[in-house]
């Protein structure tokens, strides 16, 4: 699936993967980002 | 899946329409990637959440998969999530992946 272009949205989780580091990693590959949330599972 | 991650999604696609439109996931916890990846398909498998039922059919990804890696840019990928492919199972959200996918 090409990513350039797409409309991201970002689950990541406090325990693992942040969604704030999703995100970058969207933007880099040409998404746009238009969701960005980290669960906290405590 | 979390049902406030559930509204969310649900919200977003009533208001946009689902095209174009890639959910991209973070969670280390293989039985937990699967359920998402099934949720925001599907609807959810538990029928407890907002998309109980509801068929959203969004494509899913794993920030860990070759397909969002290769298509990063690589300085970027290495500072954001390379400390957590080395501390997370990898190989286990992968498999994961390409179960919720039926790929296997």
């Amino acid at each position: 699936m090409e990513l350039d272009g797409k409309k991201v949205i970002a689950l990541g989780e406090r325990d693992s993967v942040p969604g704030e580091a999703i995100a970058e990693v969207a933007r880099s590959a040409g998404a746009e980002v238009i969701e960005v949330r980290t669960e906290c599972f405590v | 899946m979390d049902p406030d991650n559930q509204a969310l999604i649900k919200r977003i696609v009533d208001e946009r329409g689902a095209d174009g439109i890639v959910v991209m996931l973070g969670a280390a916890d293989a039985e937990a990637v699967e359920v998402a990846a099934e949720t925001v398909r599907d609807g959810d498998p538990a029928w407890v959440g907002p998309l109980a039922g509801v068929q959203l059919g969004l494509p899913v990804l794993h920030v860990f998969e070759d397909e969002v890696k290769q298509q990063a840019d690589d300085g970027v990928y290495e500072e954001q999530i390379g400390f957590f492919e080395m501390t997370l199972d990898v190989d286990g959200v992968n498999e994961a992946m390409r179960r919720a996918r039926g790929e296997t």
